[in-house]
């Protein structure tokens, strides 16, 4: 048992330092603006997509190309926010939920007509190693390690940079903000962007090793709704945590049960955490 | 506040997308096919005979279906209404079948599904009435064939199903709904054999497939056929569709030490699996997977593919021919494999997969059956499909009568290809079973 147990345990916990990512984007757009992001996955998808195109046709290393997802990923964040999100953002949250909901419906189909549903596949190794009964992927090393610098950059960004703490100050309370002379819109247009920025290369680590199609974010962005409460809302560094026990989870469950239970135990947390925790584990905090 | 209304928004949207999923979608008008092919089919693949004494009559029959334009099975679904659209651009460059004094052409009428259980129930029900279609050919997939068939028998339309192997839906007590598809319970039986003919000291087996009702259906099949000749089944699990991460599942073959694994789902579940197994090195001789192989794009996994089996319902490389029809006594009818695929490549510059061979030959068994019936009744037509036994370019088709599972398939037969490499390192499929259809020798064991 514990021959399985272990690698089950170390590739879950692989995997969630990429989900914890991808949560981490969704958790910042609510910090900051209180807005659902229901685009969210297929911003993930777009990472994926990004990615494979600069791997197979500019032949990029995975990891440089990674450099460019994300840059396209803000970009693209700030776009959405002033076509779909900045007119609706003071309107009730069912505009803002139909806005993102919107966008999410247009990538779709954009994606569905350029790429189709068809799996891609980045063909990228960089091999593996035996640590006794655990033999790890340097793949999903390389992405937990990318995560994880992901992680600290952003918490630099928002702690040590005017525009971090512009951030910040607008997520705390935006009419202040305003009065202190932060142009509250443009630290809005850029939590937007980082958001989806994070989103984005959460995309492309993950396209590193598994196939993928257009429709492959949904499933990221339903993990990403429950790291979310798990961590605490609008906490990126709770986001980072609930990726790694939603991970550990995926990993573990499947070594006792079938596999059908695994989304079982997950919601039954997420209703658990919402009744004794709703700030999450780590509460909110930006 | 704040975090009690993100949990209220998120458990919306979550009761949303349920609730969306459920919800009937208002029809859309009827959309053009995926471009008809027209000058390209020069050919006469059709047994259609001359007419004989004027005056001859045309009539244009209303053949209607539904495809997945649009939704998760966009890509199968496309390709099997491709190889539809197809046949039915051939009758018509033909001039029609003749039937009596009329000369028989079809007309599609055609819906996108979205892939969708309630879009195909609506557009079904449409199909049947408003639209009065003479004949019906399912949608793709065994679910959405489910869904569509009780419409069909509902209405007394007969359809021929393509693209759905479950065995299920013809164990209801239906008359008029037949099946082109090997059946799911047969999909994996020949893996089994060919194992057991490479070799017969292989005893330990592992199934770990997609737990969707075809897949399940399968491996159940497959599980007690292997373990009726004398193999140890050491696993048999199945995961969720839409899994991405197999570790847990690989790690679990390991500790069980298979010498053979077998199982899969579909195309994503499939390539994703097979690629986890190639990056782990799991140590295995034989692995078979379901759907996923036989397609083109499952080369793009480079090495991971290689030495990887999957049972397929057509390969060009098959060749059933009118000579090997009359070697097994049977009659012949419609276009051989290489006309099939030269006019599909015309057409629509791709190689044909499995799937538009499906699509063609539902067409190609309709018009057999009319043209044996001598009338389109829909009674007619049934008894000649109750009756037919022919060899095609997809391989033989013949029908269980019994009240039992009326309609189910029983002459097709599955071909099982595994992915080689050429003397350059190229990727290439190659048919390995059954022996007397092979075009190369089995490469094994894999690792």
């Amino acid at each position: 048992m514990f021959d399985i147990l272990l690698p089950s345990l170390v590739d879950g916990l692989m995997i969630g330092f990429v989900y914890g990512l991808a949560a981490m984007g969704l958790s910042l757009i609510w910090g900051v603006m209180n807005v659902i992001n229901l685009a969210h996955g297929p911003i993930i998808a777009l990472g994926m997509f990004g990615l494979y195109l600069a791997f197979n046709t500019l032949g990029l290393n995975p990891y440089l190309a990674l450099i460019l997802v994300a840059l396209a990923g803000l970009l693209l964040g700030v776009l959405i926010y002033y076509v779909a999100v900045q007119r609706v953002l003071t309107a009730p949250h069912l505009s803002t939920l139909l806005a993102t909901f919107a966008v999410n419906m247009i990538l779709i189909g954009i994606g569905t007509a350029i790429f189709s549903v068809s799996p891609y596949n980045v063909d990228f190794s960089m091999g593996s190693m035996d640590f006794g009964p655990v033999r790890v992927l340097w793949t999903r090393v390389a992405a937990a390690l990318a995560a994880l610098i992901a992680t600290g950059l952003l918490y630099a960004f928002l702690f040590r940079t005017r525009q971090g703490k512009n951030i910040r100050a607008v997520a705390n309370n935006r009419v202040a903000a305003e009065l202190m002379g932060i142009p509250s819109s443009r630290v809005l247009a850029l939590s937007f962007g980082i958001g989806t920025m994070l989103a984005a290369t959460a995309g492309g680590l993950i396209a590193t090793f598994f196939p993928f199609t257009i429709l492959a974010g949904g499933g990221y962005e339903l993990r990403s709704f429950v790291i979310v409460v798990l961590g605490g809302l609008g906490n990126p560094l709770g986001a980072l945590v609930g990726g790694l026990i939603l991970g550990m989870l995926e990993g573990v469950i499947p070594v006792f049960m079938q596999t059908s239970w695994v989304p079982v135990i997950e919601f039954a947390l997420f209703v658990f955490i919402i009744i004794i925790r709703p700030s999450g584990l780590l509460g909110s905090r930006v | 506040m704040k975090n009690r209304l993100f949990t209220l928004l998120t458990l919306l949207v979550l009761v949303a997308l349920a609730l969306g999923a459920c919800a009937p979608a208002a029809a859309t008008p009827t959309e053009e096919p995926i471009a008809p092919p027209t000058e390209e089919t020069s050919e006469e693949p059709m047994a259609t005979e001359e007419p004989e004494a004027p005056p001859m009559t045309e009539t244009t029959l209303k053949l209607g279906y539904t495809a997945s334009l649009t939704g998760n099975l966009n890509v199968s679904s496309g390709r099997q209404d491709k190889g539809l659209q197809l046949w039915i651009s051939d009758v018509t460059a033909a001039g029609g079948f003749q039937v009596g004094n009329e000369m028989v052409t079809f007309e599609p009428i055609f819906y996108d599904d979205e892939s969708t259980n309630e879009r195909v129930q609506e557009l079904y029900t449409r199909l049947a009435t408003e639209d009065n279609a003479d004949f019906l050919i399912s949608p793709y997939s065994s679910g959405l064939t489910g869904a569509s068939a009780v419409i069909a028998e509902q209405y007394g339309k007969v359809m021929i199903t393509t693209g759905a192997a479950s065995d299920s839906t013809y164990k209801l007590g239906y008359t008029g709904v037949y099946q082109a598809y090997t059946p799911a319970s047969r999909y994996l039986v020949g893996a089994v054999d060919l194992l057991q003919t490479l070799d017969p000291t292989m005893t330990r087996v592992a199934f770990v497939h997609e737990s969707d009702q075809f897949s399940t259906d399968v491996v159940a099949a497959a599980a007690a056929y292997a373990e009726s000749l004398g193999f140890e089944v050491v696993l048999n699990e199945a995961y969720d569709t839409g899994t991405t991460d197999f570790g847990p599942f690989i790690n679990k073959i390991e500790a069980a030490a298979p010498q053979a694994l077998m199982g899969g789902g579909h195309f994503q579940d499939g390539s994703t699996f097979a690629k986890q197994l190639f990056e782990k090195g799991v140590e295995i001789a034989y692995v078979t997977l379901l759907v996923a192989p036989p397609e083109p794009d499952f080369a793009e996994l480079g090495d991971a593919a290689f030495g990887i089996i999957g049972p397929s319902q057509w390969e060009p490389l098959a060749e059933f021919s009118p000579e090997s029809a009359a070697a097994a006594g049977l009659e012949w009818f419609g276009p051989s494999s290489a006309e099939f695929v030269d006019a599909y490549v015309a057409a629509y510059s791709e190689q044909p997969s499995y799937h538009s061979a499906g699509g063609y030959v539902a067409g190609l068994i309709l018009q057999k059956a009319i043209m044996d019936a001598g009338s389109y009744d829909p009674d007619a037509v049934k008894a000649a499909l109750d009756a037919m036994d022919v060899l095609t370019f997809y391989g033989r088709i013949k029908y269980d009568t019994s009240a039992e599972s009326h309609g189910l398939q029983l002459g097709h037969s599955m071909v099982y290809i595994q992915w080689q490499k050429d003397d350059a390192g190229t990727l290439l499929k190659q048919v390995v079973w059954p022996l007397e259809g092979a075009s190369a020798e089995t490469i094994f064991p894999i690792r």
